[in-house]
């Protein structure tokens, strides 16, 4: 999230879009609705989903949208608020990149952008970049007339989206969404905010990235990104997936979202690293850290807050291999993994990588994979190509047992399927019973960036262990295992600090982890106090720049900020600084400098609500009295303390990109597939496409091509969800008597028109099909659902749950057996939420 | 002491059934777990070891589409309550505060409460033979908590009060649904069987949640009250009497049957 849950309480209009916030997240939704009993806010709530759901019950205006279409919907915003010029025009020319001119080569044509290779499937990005004057400075047009300029291209790009056409390929009722327009664009008046939240509904398809971007477009025309009550409200789908993409869950991230390395010349070294993650660095005179030093000091030009990278990586280093990181050794840079340039490691490309016998083995921890991943049937097949795996969890969950008799059983005879018995599976399966969250201490990062501490509540049950209990003993004994290696290619392991146990030796200390995440100084061994004083010689330690400053000195000892719980909130705003912590730098809202005019201290006309502003009658550094200017506020200034009204840089907000504006063009290797978002229809669609020429994503890889199903057999869309109810794939939910009783089977959501035709009874039982699989379900006929008219032809919709499986006491076929291996085309996110389908009686 | 109660809003109610595991978890009532019969409500009624749902009803709407309707339903203690009067063994009271408190010492699992009840809300625990139902958490509300189910209550659609204030901003709340795209709000539980201790606030009419517009006890409940139960006594006299006089009618009955053997029957 831009910004946190609390803030909800501060928005006038609020787009939930691919999200069931009420079920899903039922307590951000009460700040929502908090600001709906405030007279100042007046909070309204938009709901745009395919189905109609408790979200969509309590919210002002419920618009339904065909799965895999919203950037149709999004397109066609954009265009009205261009159209109607309902956009924050002074936040539009100052703060974002709307007034930046592009290269004359960059094109878009068919459904198509400058650069395409069909043989590859991918982009050469050249062309998708600003225009440069002779003296390297990006060229810019603020009165937003020449062709070139982004605005510009951006309305001719969107001009296709009338309403007509948009309402045409999502099949909302186009009264239904002039009503969403209406409502929604009114917060680009200067006094207004608005905000979105999403969820998987959005990331979960071949156009994941560019439905955000879309999100992103549509806040940076309103002016809502960087105030109160704005934002892009990512709903984290579990409480600590924030910390672990912080903690580089993404396989392209080391800790703190900075790349990690393949085996290539771009990051062969340190220095070379150093040039490709570094923006601006490219052609920059330097072969060693020291001239590095001297040339970043001096300032590079169009690089922003990602100038620091090198202090990043090197804090790192030096706090994965302590004193074996010496400058003149590239801080043991070369200890660290490096990827094949030419593979992906996400989720479904290591599910094809096993399923063809090339891993072998596998530890599972906290995930159900045969439940949870897309093409079940395939990745329970993978499994059985592991020579060993480790299942971590409370229970004995779907994954821990796919080797069992009950997981092979399927509802229907099909061929396509490969069913097994114990004996033909020959994967060593070691399970690891896990403790609970209450049954360990340590933090969750939460989905608005706040790092909570929780404290134990309860002893672990039975032998059952906390996961840093379990690794702190994994990574003694691996290293008691090379104790006594001379090899140099063991010493990323012989080399690897690795402290820390407790007093006892027997539970680890789960401080001495956050103080080496959140960073201390060499000598002293004292906290950093914040990322601007890491340093990239090896004076300092941070495993995760982003959680720098967590920590503080007092009193002679470590005071960890999360687990802070002080109830100021000085503001109103519900920022509540002293309540735990929050990264970056316990920033509430981030892109603040958004919150205040570019003169940096008046609100936005009509608007109280500034979070931060420059104040010229204090010094930025109480050591430097005489040193006037700063900026201030309620929230932590997402902005450089000392930038003040003589600096160029003064009406930058978005410090960490090279131009420091808000991109409404995505240039360069923003995205693999587009500059701007472009409605693609998801890889399995029942209709040929309208607005271009593309039958799909045409930079998504095509892992399966004799999978895709094709509307003639399958002409159903598919879509899977949660309950309320249960927990994800269901193993914690499942197994509680009280939750169980509440949502006891597994079942498939269905208009009363399909219902009829196909001659379904309510609650009685249907197979669902695609070409991955078939399941058994039991039917839930609704007036919830309803067709779409598509194309001029009437489209049916279904919706499913994902969380069923066969343990536990609510018990149920899994509709992953149905759902495709393919993703997004930049972070391969499996499209769960798109496909083609067929349903009978059973 | 002024009757406590709880105001239910329909229009913030989610329907994440919370409410219904914190009831099950204050009271350490097992799951019934039954089939999912093609309704998210699982639990059709309330039953001996469920002893509030929340009633999920889809209704057309010209303008929306559809409206899904929640409204949570357990025990109303109502002020004048049928199955107080009802009930053979005195085994329900009312508490000065207006929870109507079942005593299971007292109950003989006979189930004439169940079906004097218009919401027909107490149900029979058969492995006990008890009547159970909702308490409005009397224990928790004796020692100064609100009830389990409007603690957890995340929206806020529960709010546990003085029913006489509660009336006042219920009203405030309707007010304000009527004139913002509700209409047909109204206030629930005020006048119905002479006052609920529930009060609801419906963003429609009590019929589109499921709920009984005009809610009625039999009118046979105050000859129960008034004549049955005061004179039990005399109902074993008049129940023998009246066994005798049967079991002569039918013997003569019988006997004449014999004389008139049933037509058809030599075929």
């Amino acid at each position: 999230m831009t910004n946190h849950m609390i803030d909800l309480k501060n928005t006038n209009v609020a787009l939930i879009m691919g999200s069931n916030m009420a079920e899903n997240h039922p307590i951000g939704m009460k700040w929502l609705t908090k600001g709906r009993l405030d007279p100042k806010r007046q909070t309204k709530i938009i709901h745009v989903d395919p189905r109609f759901t408790r979200t969509s019950a309590v919210a002002d205006i419920y618009c339904p949208m065909r799965s895999g279409t919203d950037i149709a919907f999004l397109g066609g915003m954009i265009k009205y608020i261009l159209d109607n010029e309902l956009y924050h025009k002074d936040y539009v020319v100052n703060y974002t990149n709307a007034a930046f001119l592009i290269r004359d080569d960059f094109d878009f044509q068919d459904g198509l952008f400058s650069g395409y290779d069909a043989a590859k499937r991918s982009y050469d990005n050249t062309s998708w970049d600003y225009k440069y004057d002779e003296a390297g400075n990006i060229m810019q047009d603020p009165t937003l007339q020449d062709p070139r300029c982004v605005f510009q291209l951006m309305k001719k790009h969107y001009s296709r989206y009338d309403i007509d056409t948009v309402c045409s390929i999502t099949g909302s009722p186009k009264k239904k969404y002039l009503e969403v327009l209406k409502l929604y664009c009114s917060t680009g008046a200067p006094d207004k905010t608005g905000c979105i939240n999403y969820a998987m509904g959005i990331t979960q398809h071949t156009v994941g990235s560019q439905n955000v971007k879309s999100f992103a477009v549509v806040q940076l025309l309103l002016g809502n990104i960087g105030r109160a009550g704005g934002g892009i409200n990512a709903l984290r789908g579990e409480n600590n997936v924030q910390g672990a993409t912080d903690m580089a869950l993404l396989f392209q991230y080391l800790p703190g979202y900075i790349d990690s390395p393949t085996a290539s010349d771009k990051y062969k070294d340190l220095i070379s690293y150093i040039r490709t993650t570094t923006p601006g660095a490219a052609k920059l005179p330097f072969t060693n850290l020291a001239e590095f030093r001297a040339i970043a000091a001096a300032g590079i030009k169009y690089s922003g807050w990602r100038a620091n990278t090198s202090k990043w990586i090197v804090s790192l280093l030096k706090g994965w291999y302590g004193d074996a990181a010496t400058e003149a050794n590239d801080f043991a840079y070369h200890y660290i993994p490096k990827r094949n340039d030419t593979k992906n490691y996400s989720h479904i490309a290591l599910f094809e990588a096993m399923h063809k016998g090339e891993i072998d083995g596998l530890f599972i921890n906290g995930s159900n994979p045969v439940v949870g991943g897309p093409s079940a049937n395939k990745e329970q097949t993978a499994l059985t190509k592991l020579k060993w795996m480790v299942s971590i969890d409370l229970w004995l969950n779907e994954s821990a047992e796919f080797w069992s008799h009950t997981a092979w059983e399927r509802a229907v005879d099909n061929e396509k399927v490969s069913r097994l018995t114990p004996k033909d599976i020959n994967t060593e399966v070691f399970f690891l019973p896990a403790a609970a969250v209450y049954e360990k201490e340590g933090t969750a990062a939460q989905t608005g960036r706040w790092v909570q501490f929780r404290w134990k509540g309860a002893d672990p049950v039975g032998e059952s262990k906390a996961d840093l209990w379990i690794y702190n003993e994994l990574a003694k004994k691996i290293k008691a295992l090379y104790k006594d290696s001379k090899r140099p290619e063991d010493e990323p392991i012989t080399k690897l600090t690795w402290g820390y146990d407790g007093h006892d030796e027997e539970e680890p200390d789960i401080l001495k982890v956050a103080n080496e995440l959140c960073g201390f100084n060499v000598a002293t061994g004292r906290p950093v106090e914040g990322f601007a004083q890491l340093k990239d010689d090896g004076s300092t330690v941070c495993g995760n720049w982003v959680y720098c400053g967590a920590t503080t000195w007092k009193d002679d000892k470590m005071i960890y900020k999360p687990q802070l719980r002080k109830k100021d909130d000085p503001s109103g705003l519900g920022l509540f600084p002293n309540w735990s912590w929050c990264w970056p730098v316990n920033r509430r809202i981030v892109y603040n400098r958004c919150s205040v005019q570019p003169d940096g201290v008046t609100p936005w006309p009509g608007d109280s609500d500034r979070l931060v502003w420059w104040d010229p009658t204090k010094p930025a550094d109480a050591a430097k009295p005489d040193v006037l200017g700063t900026w201030a506020g309620w929230d932590v200034p997402d902005f450089i303390k000392t930038t003040g009204p003589d600096k160029p840089a003064f009406k930058d907000p978005f410090i960490m990109r090279p131009e420091g504006k808000g991109c409404l063009f995505g240039t360069r290797a923003s995205f693999k597939d587009g500059p701007f978002p472009e409605h693609y229809e998801p890889w399995e669609s029942p209709i040929a496409p309208i607005i271009n020429k593309q039958a799909m994503n045409p930079a998504t890889k095509v892992w399966e091509p004799d999978k895709q199903g094709k509307a003639e057999e399958y002409p159903i869309i598919a879509t899977t969800y949660r309950v309320t109810e249960h927990w994800q794939t269901g193993a914690l939910t499942r197994n509680l008597p009280w939750l169980a009783e509440l949502m006891p089977n597994m079942f498939v959501e269905l208009s009363e028109e399909l219902a009829r035709d196909k001659g379904i009874k309510n609650g009685s039982k249907v197979i669902v099909s695609t070409t991955r699989g078939d399941i058994e379900a039991l039917a839930c006929v609704t007036k919830r659902f309803k067709p779409f008219k598509v194309a001029g032809k009437e489209v049916h919709q279904i919706g499913m749950l994902w969380q069923f499986g066969f343990k536990g006491y609510a018990t149920g076929d899994i509709a992953n057996r149905l759902t495709p291996h393919i993703g997004d085309a930049n972070t391969m996110c499996p499209e769960y939420k798109a496909f083609l389908c067929d349903i009978r009686r059973a | 002491m002024a009757n406590m109660t709880n105001l239910y809003d329909s229009s913030k109610c989610t329907a994440c059934r919370a409410c219904q595991v914190a009831c099950k978890n204050w009271n350490q009532l097992p799951a019934s777990i039954k089939p999912f019969k093609g309704n998210y409500q699982t639990h059709e009624d309330t039953d001996g070891d469920t002893f509030t749902i929340v009633l999920m009803n889809e209704v057309d709407n010209a303008a929306s589409g559809v409206d899904w309707n929640f409204a949570k339903f357990q025990c109303m203690h109502c002020l004048d309550a049928a199955c107080v009067k009802a009930c053979p063994k005195g085994a329900y009271t009312k508490t000065e505060w207006g929870a109507t408190i079942h005593d299971p010492e007292k109950c003989i699992g006979c189930q004439y409460c169940t079906y004097a009840c218009p919401f027909g809300v107490p149900k029979h625990r058969k492995r006990e033979d008890k009547i159970t139902k909702c308490t409005l958490c009397a224990d928790r509300v004796t020692a100064g908590l609100a009830p389990a189910c409007a603690t957890t209550c995340a929206p806020g659609a529960l709010k546990f009060g003085d029913r006489d204030q509660l009336i006042e901003e219920a009203r405030d709340r309707v007010n304000y649904l009527q004139a913002n795209g509700f209409p047909n709000a109204t206030i629930y539980g005020i006048n119905e069987l002479g006052g609920l201790n529930k009060l609801y606030i419906l963003t429609d009419s009590p019929d589109k949640f499921g709920l009984p517009v005009n809610p009625k006890t039999y009118g046979t409940i105050n000859f129960w009250q008034n004549w049955v139960q005061p004179y039990f006594g005399w109902l074993i006299p008049v129940a023998l009497g009246a066994s005798a006089v049967s079991f002569i009618t039918t013997r003569l009955m019988a006997d004449k049957h014999q004389e008139h053997p049933v037509e058809g029957g030599h075929e």
